[in-house]
């Protein structure tokens, strides 16, 4: 298939479209609202159904009840949006329905701005909702990458019966690359035999539910879920490696982030640095196991984001106080510039201390 | 010996957990009893709200979903929208409909999405231990308003069934009241519509029934049913607001 040049958000909807997204139920927020406007245009011709809800919050429970009824279901929103979204995030983790959410995060807290940050990954990752849940999360560093794990995250979400959060930023939503649309892989996907779509006098009734009144009940609910998590975590981590061969400093960074950090590398690789970088494509569950692994030769890690220091906790976690854990981000919407970077590692391997 | 009487067969065989002198329970049996006659059991999701009636989804013999507080509403557009050839219903109280989830109900008549309520208005959040509704009324006790409700503190109790009358998507909207037998039949009659307005496609129906709480009320069960005819009655007026089919006929 040839490449189009396409705007984020709106390759993300076509995307939506090619793994079989039918239904969507969105609100409008910048910097996303060219998908929900996409899906708007171009669900109807597939006989889909796009709806603006009146809130967010109706709009995910919308969500919740089309995933009910076996749909393949699709939501987006920006920040402030998608904390308006846990409560519905966290009934539909706790009923077991499959659906994909897009989060293009802009700056925050509270009303924030409208400029790109990575500042939702603590909400992303541990949860906004309530209970002992969690949310697969992809996060994607190009719009080709958006468009394929996009449509790898509704396989995930039926197989697993889970919410699969794809979270981008402003950046991932605004900008245009080309992209292709290639046919998505195929797993063996469980039969949906637990929605509601009316017993037809037929079977037993099925109940979409996250109450259980009875904590051994409940606990035993919680230990299911767990049982998945654990699952997920064995079978789905996604990362990318890059310049990994001999370097003395590695930089952990997703999505945009990572872009920039490339451009610090090659930067810093003519002044004759060798830095490395991890990049999780997974959030949650996340690679902790590659910094198990790292060269003899690296001296200290750096974790980059656009935000201040929240995918920190997960770097540091996995290196388990082996090598100093440097930070260095910027906020509020500011995206860091590779030469900011490229000071932050000199500064590093003069002796800074983390 | 023949049997003269029966119970619905939409409703399963679980016994309610519903205090005594509940009219949860009755209403319920309507319900089920409107789905059966009407034939669509098997076609028929659905969902329950929080509340005292939290656990509807084991007792209707049907596929239900259960929602988050107020959101029923939402959770049924969403099962409509994928299934618009099914019945759809939801079953919410006055702290689920009326408070958290006004937004929810205002915009699911508003856009006159083809599903069925069934607003159980007990004018008190029975479940949570009989704190203040929006329905509470004027001087009416509650554990969050135990001086009794004063309007200029929080305002007069919500007429629902007024308010949603004045939504053009709202295509059948009535008051009924469970207290005897006169007004269970009244009540069937007005479900049986709202889901016949549903099914022949004319928008969003709801029926709003005054139901009594005997325990967050602290009465009797039948003090509680007094209290309802000479309290709620006069204030939640019974009837008819809106009606597809006198409103069809009215522009001949
Ligand atoms: C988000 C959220 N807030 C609060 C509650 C607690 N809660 C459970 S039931 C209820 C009141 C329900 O009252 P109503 O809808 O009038 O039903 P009733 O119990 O009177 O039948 C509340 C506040 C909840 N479950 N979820
Ligand atoms: S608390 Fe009130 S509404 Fe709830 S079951 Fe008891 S009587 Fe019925």
């Amino acid at each position: 298939m040839s490449k189009v040049l396409m705007k984020g958000n709106e390759a993300v909807g076509a995307a939506a479209i090619k793994a079989g997204c039918r239904f969507f139920f969105g609100y409008p927020i910048t910097p996303q609202n060219e998908l929900p406007e996409y899906m708007s245009r171009e669900l109807p011709k597939v006989n889909g159904t796009f709806l603006q809800a009146e809130s967010e919050v109706a709009a995910i429970n919308m969500v919740y009840g089309a995933a009910g009824a076996g749909a393949r279901v699709m939501t987006s929103s920006s920040s402030p949006g998608i904390a308006l979204k846990q409560e519905g995030i966290s009934y539909i983790a706790g009923a077991e329905l499959p659906c994909v959410i897009v989060n293009m995060m802009r700056g925050g807290p509270g009303l924030g701005g409208i400029q790109p940050t990575q500042a939702d990954y603590f909400q992303a990752t541990r949860g906004g909702g309530n209970g002992d849940y969690r949310t697969f999360t992809f996060a994607p560093a190009s719009i080709q990458e958006a468009v394929d794990l996009l449509i790898e995250a509704f396989d995930i979400a039926d197989q697993y019966r889970i919410p699969a959060l794809v979270l981008g930023d402003g950046m991932i939503g605004q900008m245009m690359e080309p992209v292709e649309f290639n046919e998505p892989k195929q797993r063996p996907l469980p039969k949906k035999d637990w929605i509601t779509t009316g017993t037809g006098g037929k079977r037993k009734p099925n109940i979409v539910n996250s109450l259980y009144l009875d904590p051994d009940e409940l606990e035993e609910h919680n230990m299911r879920l767990d049982k998945k998590h654990k699952e997920i975590e064995a079978n789905e981590i996604r990362y990318e490696l890059y310049n990994m061969e001999s370097p003395e400093i590695v930089l952990v960074a997703y999505g945009t982030t990572s872009r920039i950090v490339k451009n610090a590398i090659a930067i810093l690789k003519e002044e004759g640095i060798e830095a490395g970088l991890i990049r999780p494509i997974t959030l949650w569950p996340y690679p902790y196991g590659v910094f198990r692994e790292l060269p003899k030769s690296v001296k200290a890690l750096l974790t980059v984001e656009m935000s201040l220091g929240q995918m920190l906790d997960d770097v540091k976690i996995a290196n388990e106080g082996r090598l100093p854990v440097h930070f260095y981000g910027r906020a509020g919407g500011v995206i860091p510039v590779p030469k900011e970077i490229v000071t932050k590692v000199k500064a590093i391997m003069g002796g800074e201390q983390p | 010996m023949s049997v003269v009487f029966e119970k619905t067969h939409a409703l399963t065989d679980a016994h309610f957990h519903y205090c005594p002198g509940c009219t949860h329970g009755i209403i319920h049996r309507l319900v089920g009893e409107c789905i059966e006659e009407l034939g669509v059991l098997g076609d028929t999701i659905g969902v329950a709200p929080v509340g005292c009636s939290v656990l509807a989804y084991n007792y209707f013999d049907c596929d239900m979903s259960e929602a988050s507080h107020g959101r029923a509403p939402a959770v049924a557009t969403g099962i409509k929208r994928v299934l618009p050839d099914k019945t759809v219903f939801t079953y919410q109280g006055d702290g689920d409909l009326a408070s958290i989830g006004t937004a929810e109900i205002v915009h699911v008549a508003h856009r006159g999405e083809k599903i069925t309520t069934i607003f159980v208005n007990n004018a008190i959040y029975g479940m949570t231990g009989g704190q203040m509704a929006p329905t509470t009324l004027i001087g009416q006790k509650a554990t969050t308003s135990p001086y009794g409700r004063s309007a200029e503190h929080c305002g007069m109790p919500l007429r629902v069934a007024e308010m949603l009358a004045t939504i053009d998507g709202a295509a059948f909207v009535e008051r009924v009241s469970v207290h005897d037998p006169r007004h269970v039949k009244k009540a069937k009659k007005a479900i049986m519509n709202a889901f016949k307005c549903q099914l022949e496609g004319h928008g969003f129906g709801i029926v709003e029934v005054l139901s009594s709480c005997p325990t967050g009320w602290g009465k009797t069960p039948e003090e509680a049913l007094e209290w309802l005819v000479e309290n709620m009655i006069p204030y939640y007026p019974l009837g008819n607001l809106r009606d597809p089919w006198k409103e069809k006929s009215d522009e001949h």
